[in-house]
């Protein structure tokens, strides 16, 4: 398997193992989709750092899963994105607007507890 | 130097080899970083212009050696149904299908030269370059040395 998917507390943790076919992509976004309402998770973390490349087809995917983890209950964070990827989506202009970003896996975890209680407050 | 590599793209699988040759070739090359991503990923949305508009095709990966510039040509070709609006693939709010706006000026704004030839009878080619003056790469081969 290409992407392993953890669970820690209310939230999951996808890991990118290698590249990604479009296709595998596309899986992952739909299982996240799935697992976030299975289990009630708060938050997402994807890793990407083994990610050499993200293209339109990429972000396009990482963009439809924030928004359908948002419409679920859940927020999502993107670690780990190389230097020279972070440079080719800005000269690309790839639109990045939805994606929040986190060096690695423990600031993710400490941003998505932020988010997380934030969204506690203003419900109740 | 090293020789022509051609990629044939049938399936979105084969979008990662020929983002890997790319890579592999520019770095062979001696492209500094972050080239060879870029070229890589320029790869990726032409190879996937062929998935999706053509069904099948090829990209050929020719590298070049001149006396004073290296670089690499990326021939991304295909016999599909060819795109009706060249100028309109190419601007970035073009919405066609499978987002075609998106990923060739994307890919245009990543390499040093390109050009798209297309019509209905023939398919279309999309010819794109990524090159570096040689003395260039001596300074950064020598600045290379010098820190290691």
């Amino acid at each position: 398997m290409s992407v392993a998917i953890l669970r820690q507390g209310s939230y999951l943790i996808a890991s990118i193992q290698s590249d990604l076919s479009d296709r595998e992509v596309t899986e992952l976004r739909h299982e996240l989709a799935d697992l976030v309402g299975r289990h009630r998770s708060r938050g997402i973390v994807i890793d990407v750092a083994a990610l050499d490349v993200i293209d339109s087809f990429v972000a396009r995917a990482l963009r439809a899963i924030v928004l359908t983890a948002r419409l679920r209950g859940a927020e999502t964070v993107i670690v780990g994105i190389q230097p020279d990827v972070a440079i080719a989506m800005v000269q690309f202009r790839l639109n990045l607007k939805p994606l929040r970003v986190a060096l690695d896996l423990d600031d993710a975890i400490e941003l998505l507890d932020r988010l997380t209680r934030g969204d506690a407050e203003d419900g109740g | 130097m090293a020789d022509e590599v051609r990629v044939p793209i049938t399936t979105d699988a084969d979008l990662v080899t020929a983002r890997a040759e790319g890579r592999a070739m520019a770095e062979r090359l001696g492209f500094p970083r972050p080239d060879p991503t870029l070229i890589a990923t320029a790869i990726s949305e032409v190879a996937r212009n062929i998935v999706v508009h053509a069904g099948r095709g090829e990209i050929v990966l020719r590298p070049f050696d001149d006396a004073d510039r290296f670089g690499v040509v990326v021939v991304a070709r295909d016999e599909g149904p060819g795109i009706r609006d060249v100028d309109a693939a190419l601007r970035d709010d073009y919405s066609g299908r499978g987002g075609l706006g998106l990923g060739l000026p994307g890919a245009r704004r990543l390499m040093d030269e390109f050009d798209l030839e297309s019509d209905a009878d023939t398919g279309t080619t999309v010819t794109m370059t990524k090159w570096r003056y040689r003395d260039e790469l001596a300074r950064r081969r020598e600045e290379r040395r010098r820190r290691a």
